[in-house]
């Protein structure tokens, strides 16, 4: 007499809310497309919109100052500005994914022994082959950064431990605390090294080419598709493994790739850019207060968020110390703590 | 933030926990007060304090004029011949004393943070002293001339630094603090002040001299060279003083753990006690780093090292002070004794302190 058939929630929450993300991913796009173009213009030498359009689009022409300018855009201002985007979005992605993984609000990217690895990769290979031009050593920077997520990763696998997000935060710090050591000795018995090692910590992303953007980007789109494909499997991870199991998620897989995206994108733009430290875990905290904890959405905001903020940080690091210029590593912990501070003080991260 | 807290209690007891507890003998009352006899526990925090007795005594027994075990021991309780009382007295109790002040002070700073957070990544290094300090130490290194060179001269590095590091910790302590102290706002607000200060040393030593670069690692590593007795005293009585209040509202510790929510209805009133533990933790760890400098690490591994050898499902108290007291003179004398370039301690601390995190991780994961 009665149907016992009930209404399907939408997927994703009621359609309002659903509507509301969408349009909060357009507005943050749009924030960012227009920081972008912000960041061609900006900079020594500020240029107009129609220069900069020139700069991208035009011919070679035999006028100098025209030239001058093409060189500015197409070999200093969009190299930086896209991986300022691509390095910042697999930050905040990486962000993210870390605090689902590790189920800790305080993890971030570094947390795998990722930014330790990459900085003892670079001090040893200075101190062992006097490498001078950072462009020598990014690769270097990427194998350290790999090679300390997968040992961190494997030890926290070893037994019945199957990578439980404590062991795996602990491990993490355990390597980490050792490589960190390691790298001051090296950085103190090299002087080289201390130098070098100095201005590999600000994290800076200037004077990259796109001879290792290209291939970092390459690692960061895998690191992007292996993350898309967890998320859905990480919300359920979140309910506790024992639910997930029960719900059917596979969790030494979901875990293991999920793993591994965060070693892809955390070490590609760590080896690019250097570590930037604080960015993934303060847009996770901000894209969760956007989105809820729906890892679905949470992650894709983090993401446009992490390139936004970096992005608009290296602006600002282009304008505040004219002609010099300020690491946006520098400029992100400088402009980004004390707004973070502000929103964790107003309490809006209460149900983090 | 309820449901993170309690999966966070959940995750942070390690494996064998539960079955610890569930064996556990009876409690035991005399008159008003009652305990539970927790006989694991304290043969640990015996054999620790034994062990590290006798590092301490070999730390001070090695050196460029080795002196025997049993004449440390006797010039220690003031039976000892005069050659022994001057190289002892003067040139090495400070230094081993030293250490053994700041491994205490660091590991139960460390043990409240992680305690208080339920948070096993939460170390006093993220409540702002340690950058907090690391970020003046530096500017005045690096600076040469004006103010900076007269603040160090009259202060001297170590003090000016801990009131950089105090002012820092009380600054993320007060910013925290909206309506009593709510550990995951000062853990967020920790972080944030951390990183700030973070980036200003970085950029500081970004744009050095670069011999000054070298000094300013030295001393953000943290080294044991060269104590004073002054310097010693002052830690000494900090410490045992902080150790003290701590003690005394430590009692209702344990409830705490639960929640605040068990921890009430226990009648803990958590608020204070909370407020009280964490003010003390960040001052243990202002004297760490005056006597020190800003030895990392120590606070984090500690405690996590003490809770698995104790098989304890909490940081204990004790046994992390004496963790970090072992590992940092242990250390020192490693890094005196069989290494041939004088690294400071800090380094050789981190070096053994990990990977033994991730030993006892490992082991704990193949039982």
């Amino acid at each position: 007499m009665f149907t016992t058939e009930v209404e399907r929630p939408v997927p994703g929450g009621t359609s309002d809310t659903r509507r509301r993300r969408v349009v909060g991913l357009g507005v943050l796009a749009a924030a960012l497309v227009i920081a972008a173009a912000m960041s061609l213009a900006v900079g020594a030498r500020a240029l107009s919109p129609g220069e900069v359009w020139h700069g991208l689009f035009a011919d070679p022409e035999p006028d100098q100052k025209l030239t001058e300018i093409r060189l500015i855009v197409q070999t200093v201002r969009v190299p930086r500005t896209v991986l300022a985007i691509v390095a910042g979005l697999a930050l905040g992605v990486g962000g993210a994914l870390i605090q689902g993984y590790t189920r800790n609000p305080i993890a971030d990217t570094g947390l795998l022994g990722v930014n330790a690895g990459a900085s003892f990769a670079v001090v040893s290979v200075i101190a062992l082959f006097g490498f001078a031009d950072p462009l020598q050593y990014v690769w270097f920077a990427f194998v350290g950064a790999g090679i300390a997520g997968v040992v961190v990763f494997g030890l926290a696998s070893i037994g019945r431990g199957a990578g439980n997000p404590l062991t795996l935060a602990l491990a993490g710090q355990g390597v980490t605390v050792f490589l960190a050591a390691m790298t001051t000795a090296v950085a103190l018995s090299d002087q080289k090294s201390l130098n070098a090692l100095r201005f590999w910590n600000a994290g800076s992303v200037a004077g990259v080419g796109f001879d290792v953007i290209g291939p970092v980007s390459g690692f960061i789109a895998v690191g992007l598709v292996l993350a898309l494909i967890v998320l859905p499997a990480l919300n359920l991870l979140n309910l506790g493994d024992d639910v997930a199991r029960g719900l059917g998620v596979n969790i030494a897989v979901s875990r293991t790739i999920g793993i591994v995206a965060i070693t892809l994108l955390a070490g590609a733009a760590t080896a690019a850019s250097g570590p930037i430290a604080f960015l993934g875990l303060m847009v996770a905290h901000v894209a969760r207060y956007l989105t809820g904890p729906d890892y679905r959405w949470l992650v894709p905001y983090a993401g446009l968020l992490g390139a936004g903020v970096l992005l608009v940080c290296d602006i600002v690091g282009r304008l505040v110390v004219r002609p010099a210029e300020l690491e946006s590593g520098v400029v992100v912990a400088l402009l980004g703590a004390p707004f973070f501070a502000i929103l964790v003080w107003r309490g809006k991260f209460r149900n983090a | 933030m309820r449901r993170v807290d309690e999966r966070m209690r959940k995750v942070q007891e390690p494996g064998r926990g539960t079955d610890v507890r569930a064996s556990m003998p009876p409690g035991v009352r005399l008159g008003q007060v009652s305990f539970v006899w927790r006989p694991w526990l304290v043969l640990v925090t015996l054999v620790l304090a034994a062990a590290a007795f006798l590092v301490f005594c070999l730390s001070i027994a090695v050196g460029d004029f080795p002196i025997g075990l049993s004449r440390v021991v006797a010039t220690l309780f003031g039976r000892g011949e005069q050659v022994d009382e001057f190289v002892i007295m003067d040139l090495r109790l400070p230094r081993a004393l030293a250490g053994l002040i700041v491994g205490i002070a660091l590991g139960v700073s460390g043990a409240i943070t992680q305690s208080v957070a339920r948070n096993p990544l939460a170390s006093p290094d993220i409540l702002g002293i340690t950058s907090g300090a690391g970020a003046v130490a530096v500017f005045l290194v690096t600076t040469t001339g004006g103010t900076a060179a007269a603040i160090a001269g009259s202060l001297g590095l170590s003090s000016a630094a801990l009131l950089g590091g105090l002012g820092t910790g009380l600054l993320v302590y007060f910013l925290a603090w909206r309506r009593g102290i709510d550990g995951f706002r000062l853990i967020l607000i920790g972080i944030s002040v951390t990183a700030m200060m973070q980036a200003v040393t970085v950029w500081l030593l970004a744009s050095a001299d670069i011999r000054d670069v070298a000094r300013a690692q030295v001393w953000l590593i943290g080294s044991l060279d060269a104590r004073s007795w002054d310097e010693v005293r002052v830690a000494f009585w900090g410490t045992l003083v902080l150790l003290a209040v701590v003690a005394a509202v430590a009692f209702p510790f344990k409830p705490m753990h639960l929640g605040d929510d068990v921890a009430a209805g226990l009648g803990v009133r958590f608020a204070r006690v909370r407020a009280v533990l964490l003010l003390s933790a960040v001052l243990l760890a202002a004297v760490g780093v005056s006597a020190a400098g800003p030895v990392p690490f120590v606070a984090l591994v500690a405690p996590q090292v003490a809770m698995r050898l104790a098989r304890w499902p909490t940081p204990p108290l004790i046994a992390s002070g004496l963790v970090g007291a072992l590992l940092l003179i242990g250390s020192d004398l490693i890094a005196r004794a069989a290494l041939p370039i004088g690294l400071p301690v800090g380094v050789v601390t981190a070096v053994i302190g990990g990977p033994f995190l991730v030993y006892l991780l490992v082991r704990a994961n193949l039982r």
